[in-house]
């Protein structure tokens, strides 16, 4: 198994009272009565040193993503720190995989300059990226960014093909697509990787999305918040898509999202963690369905799909407790032996190869981070690492160079 | 390029499809599009525009209908016509051209053309560029024009209760209550929340994400005679727009309804009627 460190880089500093004053963490939580310039600069420092520390402690990969106007997670371009990332462990000489899970295609405009960055990325770091493609948050793309909701996933699928072509055409070429059109395309820098980096497609449960990527036999990453007991039932449907699909059940093919607390013991990580973890379930997640997702932002079937099965909405946090919340699997805290039970019991009741852990989560301060890194690193991530084993399960999903089979190169 | 009808799910409408409304599919030649238009009636031939929330039959159609032929189309990807027809519908001007393409396929060379909400915008579009065409125009608290000192209301972001509060102001009148009467059947209301938010959807591809899409320097060219309709306590599109359209219209006259938000024809169904059919046979 391939494990990441994942960071939102969350505002770690709210008012009690955040969740009456205001109705959502996106878009309508003021700067002007919250936003602290000189903290936000040490939240990012904090935050770039908590992805540091894991990737010195062996992790395999460290992983940033995108999100605007809000107090959640304020990356408003991931490849900003993945470069910092970059630098940081080519200088140091460490072989960590640069998740970038990612910047958003269907909102930049154009497209290309996700291209140019990640390329930059792949360059700088020897060939160690893995290039994300999420649609985005429909909070993002169509109300931060302005994007059409029913526009955004074909924007989406165009830019994709777009970056893919940019960075393996041997000729010049224009585009003439439909939504973005290009005179005449030379990228430059082009990644180290060939013929590109591996993609990795987050999403958050929609069918399209699990069709888009058996399609074309790219890794699907879901991203709950919910963890592994209430993923059972979309993990079961993306693979049930896969055998409809032609696809195997490698399940390098897939990628799940834990958030994961470590203490010494039950008791002390339950009571250590619980603030922390109201803080982001009750404060962070607080987002409204029709601003999360615009009405044309989920396509029609996916919509349909949610409705019939009731997927959305069923895991309401209001009013639960961390107690109940880690009772109910949305977190994973614990002593070691625990969170390495049950995350050894959820990659093989779900099938994932890859795991992002989110060892930082909501108000947890620097300190306490970097402690959840040190034991999940000493006592939770080499058993991880050896479920899967690459000569047994391929995983072609990966940067080839920081393979761990024979056949793929050095470690 | 066809579209696979039969891959859209019935349709379910507020009111049910009532049984002397038929439903005429007509093939266009731009973008392909399969149109469904409803028709029922008899009389001088009326094109209704729907709003955003999707086509459906109500009292208001009803009430049209016992003067005139109606002749209500879908907007692409809503009602009857196929869910995927919207994205083959790029821009503004070709919805434009479907509609100017659906009166030559339906034969109507002129035609009245009553539009409520973002039906009425697409109403002065239609108006705005095949002039000719158009010969009463009926707005019903249409989008279409911005103004920074009273903002249309983000509809497309309201939660399904707020959105309510911000339709209606007369909740109690009856076409309201009908509409917002919801199946208990769990798999028609899933298909009706599904059919509705991406009706919100299909449309909101015209006026995302400000609903000024330059309707403002077209105005002009409308030479049908207007009546503009508005509810006095519209809270989705303040009635301040009234004279917005009215100013720029050559032939315009306005209508403030007391005791109605932004549906003025349920929430105050017998002020309205007449209005709307007098001036429609000349008399207003």
């Amino acid at each position: 198994m391939r494990v990441t460190s994942f960071h939102f880089m969350p505002y770690r500093e709210l008012p009690e009272d955040f969740t009456e004053r205001y109705s959502s963490s996106f878009v309508e939580a003021p700067w002007w009565e919250l936003g602290d310039a000189d903290k936000v600069g040490q939240f990012y420092d904090w935050s770039l040193d908590e992805l540091m520390h894991a990737a010195r402690l062996g992790f395999d990969g460290v992983g940033t993503n995108e999100h605007h106007q809000n107090v959640y997670g304020f990356m408003c371009n991931p490849n900003l720190f993945g470069a910092v990332m970059a630098k940081m462990t080519r200088d140091e000489g460490i072989d960590v995989a640069l998740v970038q899970l990612g910047a958003t295609l269907a909102a930049t405009s154009p497209p290309i300059r996700i291209a140019e960055e990640y390329a930059v990325l792949d360059c700088l770091s020897g060939g160690r990226l893995v290039a994300g493609l999420p649609l985005g948050l429909g909070v993002d793309a169509n109300v931060s960014y302005g994007i059409t909701p029913i526009e955004q996933r074909s924007r989406w699928r165009e830019a994709i093909d777009l970056m893919v072509r940019a960075w393996t055409a041997k000729e010049h070429f224009a585009w003439n697509g439909k939504h973005y059109q290009l005179p005449r395309v030379n990228l430059w820098p082009r990644p180290v990787q060939d013929p590109h980096p591996p993609l990795l497609v987050p999403g958050a449960a929609s069918s399209s999305t699990w069709d888009y990527c058996h399609d074309r036999d790219l890794p699907y990453a879901y991203l709950s918040y919910f963890g592994g007991r209430s993923a059972q039932a979309v993990m079961d449907r993306f693979w049930d898509r896969a055998e409809a699909k032609g696809r195997d059940r490698n399940p390098y093919r897939a990628s799940f999202l834990q958030l994961v607390g470590v203490a010494e013991t039950d008791e002390q990580a339950e009571v250590q963690y619980a603030k922390h973890l109201e803080f982001f379930y009750h404060k962070l997640l607080n987002v409204p369905q029709t601003l999360l997702s615009p009405p044309g932002q989920s396509d029609y079937r996916s919509l349909l799909n949610l409705l019939s099965t009731n997927l959305i909405g069923h895991d309401v946090t209001t009013g639960l407790s961390a107690k109940e919340m880690i009772e109910r699997g949305f977190a994973v805290v614990g002593s070691p032996a625990t969170v390495r039970d049950q995350l050894t019991e959820m990659a093989a009741r779900l099938n994932v190869g890859h795991l992002m852990v989110v060892l930082q989560f909501g108000s947890m301060p620097h300190d306490m981070a970097m402690t959840n890194i040190d034991l999940f690193a000493a006592e939770v991530l080499p058993a991880l690492q050896r479920l899967y084993p690459e000569d047994q399960y391929e995983n072609r999903w990966w940067p080839r160079r920081l393979t761990k089979t024979p056949a793929g190169g050095a470690r | 390029m066809s579209h696979p009808t039969q891959s859209a799910p019935h349709h379910r409408d507020f009111a049910g499809t009532p049984a002397n409304v038929a439903v005429r599919t007509v093939p266009i030649a731009h973008c392909g599009f399969e149109a469904k238009v409803k028709v029922a009636g008899s009389g001088p031939p009326l094109l209704y525009l729907h709003s955003a929330g999707g086509p459906g039959w109500d009292v208001f159609l009803d009430a049209l209908a016992e003067h005139h032929t109606v002749y209500a189309p879908d907007h692409p990807g809503t009602g009857d016509t196929a869910r995927d027809a919207i994205h083959d519908v790029d821009t503004l001007w070709d919805l434009v051209l479907i509609y100017d393409e659906i009166l030559d396929a339906l034969g109507l060379t002129s035609v009245s053309v009553v539009g409520t909400s973002y039906g009425g915008m697409m109403a002065c579009e239609l108006a705005a560029h095949r002039p000719d065409r158009v010969s009463r125009l009926v707005l019903l608290d249409p989008i279409g024009l911005w103004r920074d000192d009273a903002p249309v209301a983000p509809y497309m972001l309201l939660s399904p209760e707020q959105l309510v509060a911000t339709l209606f102001t007369n909740l109690e009148a009856a076409p309201v209550q009908e509409f917002l009467k919801m199946p208990s059947d769990p798999k028609e209301l899933a298909v009706r929340t599904a059919d509705t938010i991406w009706s919100l959807g299909c449309t909101g591809k015209f006026v995302w994400p400000i609903p000024d899409k330059g309707l403002r320097k077209r105005l002009h060219r409308i030479t049908a005679p207007a009546l503009i309709v508005w509810g006095k306590e519209d809270a989705l599109i303040s009635p301040v727009y009234a004279q917005e359209f009215a100013g720029r219209i050559a032939h315009a006259r306005v209508e403030i309804i007391e005791g109605a938000g932004h549906v003025p024809q349920w929430e105050q169904f017998d002020r309205v009627r007449p209005l709307v059919l007098d001036f429609l046979d000349g008399r207003g």
